[in-house]
């Protein structure tokens, strides 16, 4: 073989494409990534549906569990997951050897986007179809509930980023395991904010899983319009989130 | 050599915190070449090579690589510049050696096939294991493959062979001087001093952040200051019958179990003495060397300087120089384990044989 030199980049969107694919690929080959975005989800859905754990009040169980996974799914993939990747290529050096690759900055970053959302489309389709299958009757706007999900996944993407690049690899694989299972737990996804005391729900409702269990509840059960409080609320989230990690996110 | 030079560094400063880590850094790089960038843990080698690279904001100086501003012009430099890091990192932990460079190949417009570039560095074996297993060796090689498979004009490679078997290094070694002869620009960092003995066109010494010295490895070892043969025997010869044969001048050590040094005015009677003294003992005076200073003496003496003048970083425990570790660039010697490192805190401004 030469190794006389040819150079040169890629067109940008092939790039892009190769990024995205690549991070996408990885991550559903990965076992415990696997197991947060996509096993939980559908076996608590499947669970909780089938027998009566938790009063789900004024909603039938199904009704008020999809919307609740579904945040969940958003936490998972967009907080949990890419903190953890994105925490474990930091610590081996992935991010630091793709910056003196020929892919711009903005290209990484779309393709890490990119292969949130693809990942969250998944999900959605899995569980959207369980919960159809489980006698779900959605109501509301499609649209309303995609803007809600973007909105999540922005505040949710901004502080896993924050994580990763400011904590060491191990200490991020902890506190996001930790804060995925008290949010799951404590964010309205499938225990009912009302069952706290008033103080500790109000709280919860501004938590990132709590605004998005609430509001995509608002819209799929109770039909409302985009319900403009929880965007705002996950909008903060997300500037604040994103415009720390920013900030301090370290590449190495 | 007409062509511009591939990298210009020029007074380069680079600080951390209070620490300076290069301190006022000047050299060249000739294109076609493999110049090594010699100097202990901690000389400021890495930080050099990081602003080359574009990761490092110079404190004060320029730094051009190719014509360009590393950090103003990355990318356009990018795709023509390989990069190697430090310690075989720079790998995504769940990836196959295979596929990351796949991937890395799609970056670029005219890659290496990807299949021999993996079976020439060894790394076919390694299959589905994913990067984080596989042992510091086969991560220093997906590195160097990851450095190579955009087919640059010129790379970086931090520590090539650091942690590699002697056969790898040795492969290594081979797989570079191929770059060059493809056209390849290479600068590499090192603390072996035989690796920037054997393979360089250029060495350039930095230690404490400062250029030391300059040449070609021939240029750096000329002008010996004293004559002297080396050899390899049995450990703790009766080195007083050698003495006594010889003349009363000649100074003669063990440098190393089994690694001996005669220091005299050599001539070919002084030799003579030297090879009937082992015949009549019955020894095998193994890689027998005569004159030259190799680079590590020259090495030892120039940092020797640095550390005598009290600026130099402390280091590691106080030891006689030469007691360390063999003499490297001794033919047919074992292999200076990675990070063995004469100590030198002792050696000071007295010389390794005075």
């Amino acid at each position: 073989m030469t190794f006389s030199p040819a150079p040169g980049a890629a067109p940008v969107g092939r790039m892009l494409l190769a990024q995205s694919v690549f991070e996408t690929r990885l991550l559903l080959r990965n076992g415990e990534q696997l197991l947060l975005t996509a096993v939980i989800p559908v076996v608590l859905l499947w669970l909780l549906t089938a027998a009566p754990v938790f009063d789900t009040g004024r909603y039938e169980r199904v009704e008020f569990l999809v919307p609740g996974i579904l945040a969940l799914c958003v936490m998972s993939t967009a907080f949990t997951s890419l903190a953890i990747a994105t925490g474990y290529e930091r610590r081996y050096g992935a991010l630091k050897r793709l910056a003196a690759s020929p892919i711009p900055r903005w290209t990484l970053l779309l393709a890490k986007a990119l292969t949130v959302l693809v990942v969250e489309a998944v999900q959605v389709a899995l569980v959207c179809g369980l919960g159809l299958a489980l006698g779900w009757e959605p109501s509301g706007s499609p649209l309303s509930v995609a803007a809600l999900l973007l909105a999540g996944t922005l505040a949710f993407a901004g502080l896993g980023l924050l994580m990763a690049g400011t904590l060491r690899a191990e200490a991020t694989l902890a506190a996001a395991n930790l804060l995925y299972l008290l949010l799951l737990v404590l964010g309205g996804v499938v225990i009912p904010l009302d069952g706290f005391p008033d103080g500790l729900r109000s709280v919860l409702g501004l938590t990132p899983t709590g605004a998005l269990a609430s509001s995509l509840r608002s819209v799929l059960a109770d039909g409302d319009g985009l319900p403009f409080g929880a965007v705002a609320v996950l909008t903060a989230w997300a500037v604040a989130g994103l415009a720390a990690a920013a900030r301090w996110f370290r590449w190495e | 050599m007409s062509a511009p030079p591939a990298v210009e560094i020029s007074a380069l400063v680079k600080r951390y915190g209070p620490a300076t880590a290069v301190d006022g850094l000047t050299f060249t790089v000739a294109a076609g070449t493999i110049t090594s960038v010699l100097g202990r843990n901690g000389a400021g080698k890495t930080t050099t090579i990081e602003t080359c690279e574009g990761f490092r904001r110079p404190d004060a100086g320029t730094v051009r690589v190719l014509g360009l501003d590393p950090l103003r012009d990355g990318a356009r430099l990018r795709p023509r510049v390989g990069v190697m890091l430090q310690e075989g990192t720079g790998f995504y932990p769940g990836a196959r050696a295979a596929e990351l460079l796949t991937h890395l190949a799609r970056l670029h417009a005219h890659p290496l096939d990807v299949g021999p570039l993996v079976d020439r560095l060894g790394l076919a074996g390694s299959g589905p294991t994913p990067l984080r297993r596989l042992s510091g060796g086969e991560r220093q090689r997906v590195a160097l493959a990851a450095a190579l498979v955009g087919r640059p004009e010129l790379v970086f490679l931090d520590e090539p062979t650091a942690g590699l078997d002697p056969q790898a290094r040795r492969d290594t070694w081979d797989l570079l001087t191929e770059l060059r002869a493809d056209g390849v620009t290479v600068v590499l960092t090192t603390h072996l001093i035989d690796e920037a003995e054997r393979l360089s066109d250029h060495v350039v010494i930095i230690d404490a952040g400062r250029l030391l010295a300059e040449g070609s490895p021939q240029e750096l070892t000329a002008g010996a200051a004293d004559d002297i043969i080396r050899f390899g025997g049995p450990p703790r010869l009766d080195l007083a019958s050698l003495r006594a044969a010889l003349p009363a001048a000649a100074q003669v050590h063990e440098v190393a179990p089994g690694t001996y040094e005669v220091a005299a005015v050599v001539d070919p009677r002084l030799l003579a003495t030297l090879t009937s003294w082992c015949a009549a003992n019955d020894i095998l005076a193994e890689g027998l060397q005569v004159g030259h200073r190799t680079l590590e003496d020259v090495f030892l003496e120039l940092t020797g300087r640095v550390e005598g003048s009290g600026s130099g970083p402390a280091r590691g425990p106080g030891r006689p120089a030469r007691e360390s570790g063999p003499a490297d660039g001794w033919p047919g010697r074992g292999e200076r384990p990675a990070d063995g490192w004469p100590a030198d805190g002792a050696a000071g401004g007295t010389g390794p044989r005075s």
